[in-house]
């Protein structure tokens, strides 16, 4: 899934300042799951924002919406919904960047008579796993390419803080990474999991360069299944 | 020959090389560069010159290798997978090439974090292992890594690092295996002061055939104090200082202890010399590059051998 943290209330409150109709989106999936913009987290940022400008004596009218996904036309194409859309002057949108940018594309193609503003309320982080109660961590950094097969499962390009094709490096101290000693060391992870497997040869060979054209490095990524298109 | 340079030459007669290391300054003050070579001149046979190291800025490694060379030295030039991705470091091979610089070093670099620009973005575009491929494969087969020719001699004798004590100890040397299978020419380790467990590994080295396919520099690190142990063994990555050898340097009393410490590099010196799979030792006397000649005198190493 995606992670995402709400950013600071006082970037929001002044990122909205000059709005008189605000529409807090949340979004119902990823974020909504680690609870950083789904339905409550919308509710609640709406009622801070009523509260600070209020207290303020700033007359603001704040309202909190709901769609399943920010990023994908058809959970946001209900008619009534585009008209709350258009009649407020900003959408604060909590869904990940994905969502903010889809959300303001959409609204932007839908509705032509006005042009609307959407502004994003979380930071997104990355994508990742809920490991326990209120942990999430990084999996995968999307390289286009996965060596998972070859690394016992455990990512060393998302995992290891320089991406090692070939670790650990002389950095890694009891199984932690030298960068923070909260933070396993993947490729200690990735040794234990593989002398367990009874596979630990398999990274003996020296594993080459990598192509990071299908990842971000390539330019900005597009994926496209002919099969699916109308 | 690989390179021609002096640090291959003497290895190859079978002497046992010492390597010093100089840290470039913060700044273009090459008179600082000049100093330190002058310390280092004579000593050593050749010198490390770190790149960033602890991803701080300063001097490039290629500009210093430079000066020391104008200084009559022999540079060893440091290059890091953090800062450049491929195409900047073949191109700065060429350029270390073309100044004369005949001896590097491939490593992967310390995480920018531990620098003085931790909010900077990172590279590792290739890793160490595959930057000592990439450059054996400039020198061999006189081309970069895409097949294209490669205009003019290139010439590298190739370094890599060792860190015997990170962890898990049982991979280790199979990791430095994996170094030799693409191509180190050698390899100097982290600073030892566990002497068991560096013995213990030199053992799986050589039980391995590893010693006969690269030259290993064996590095030291002369204490200056109690503080800078306590500060090493805690807080620097891959270091293991032993309790008895604190307990040395708090025993020799106050105004004795950096002796104390020279002391003990010069023994452990000797001791590695005699190591089985040991060519050399690299002796990294950081920020006290006036006190080689005097550890390297007390150490028996001097004068240095010529060609």
């Amino acid at each position: 899934m995606i992670t995402a943290d709400r950013k600071p209330f006082e970037e929001i409150k002044e990122s909205v300042k000059d709005y008189k109709k605000i529409m807090v989106l949340g979004c119902e999936t990823c974020v909504a799951i680690c609870q950083a913009g789904g339905e409550k987290e919308a509710e609640i940022l709406a009622s801070e924002l009523r509260l600070a400008f209020g207290n303020e004596g700033n007359k603001v009218e704040v309202n909190d919406e709901l769609v399943v996904r920010q990023c994908d036309d058809e959970f946001m194409a209900d008619p009534a919904f585009l008209e709350k859309v258009k009649e407020a002057d900003v959408i604060l949108s909590i869904a990940c960047g994905v969502g903010v940018q889809h959300a303001c594309n959409f609204f932007n193609r839908t509705i032509t008579d006005k042009p609307i503003r959407v502004i994003p309320g979380l930071n997104t982080t990355f994508m990742g796993a809920n490991i326990d109660v209120g942990l999430w961590e990084e999996r995968c950094l999307g390289c286009g390419d996965c060596v998972l097969e070859k690394t016992g499962g455990i990512c060393p390009i998302a995992r290891c803080a320089k991406s090692l094709l070939n670790g650990p490096c002389g950095g890694s101290s009891n199984g932690k990474c030298e960068i923070n000693k909260e933070l396993d060391c993947a490729w200690n992870l990735i040794i234990e999991r593989l002398e367990a497997l009874g596979d630990l040869d398999r990274i003996k060979p020296v594993e080459m360069y990598k192509d990071w054209r299908p990842s971000h490095s390539g330019g900005p990524r597009k994926r496209v299944r002919e099969d699916l298109r109308l | 020959m690989k390179s021609g340079s002096n640090l291959e030459r003497l290895l190859e007669k079978g002497e046992f090389v010492v390597t010093g290391e100089l840290g470039p300054p913060k700044g273009p003050d090459v008179e600082v560069v000049k100093k330190k070579a002058a310390m280092l001149k004579g000593n050593v046979d050749a010198v490390n010159i770190t790149d960033n190291q602890t991803a701080i800025v300063r001097m490039s490694s290629i500009a210093t290798a430079k000066i020391l060379i104008e200084e009559g030295l022999e540079p060893n030039m440091q290059m890091v997978a953090r800062d450049r991705n491929r195409i900047a470091m073949m191109s700065d091979l060429f350029g270390a090439s073309a100044f004369g610089i005949k001896n590097m070093l491939c490593l992967s670099g310390d995480h920018q974090s531990f620098g003085n620009h931790p909010e900077a973005k990172n590279v590792f575009d290739i890793d160490s292992i595959q930057m000592i491929y990439m450059v054996k494969t400039m020198r061999d087969e006189h081309k970069v890594i895409c097949g294209d020719e490669i205009e003019g001699d290139f010439k590298m004798f190739i370094g890599a690092a060792c860190n015997p004590f990170a962890d898990p100890f049982q991979y280790r040397v199979h990791r430095l295996a994996k170094k030799v299978e693409a191509g180190v020419d050698f390899i100097q380790t982290q600073c030892i002061y566990d002497m068991k467990r560096f013995k213990e590994f030199m053992k799986q080295v050589v039980d391995m055939g590893l010693h006969e396919k690269c030259k290993i520099l064996a590095g030291v690190t002369p204490l200056k104090s109690v503080g800078m142990a306590r500060y090493m063994a805690a807080n620097v990555s891959g270091i293991i200082i032993p309790e008895e050898m604190i307990d040395r340097l708090k025993g020799a009393g106050k105004g004795n202890v950096a002796t104390e410490g020279i002391k003990i590099v010069c023994e452990q010196m000797q001791e590695l010399k005699e190591t089985e799979g040991i060519a050399g030792i690299h002796l990294m006397a950081i920020e006290w590059e006036h006190k080689v000649a005097e550890i390297m005198e007390a150490a028996g190493f001097l004068p240095r051998p010529t060609l």
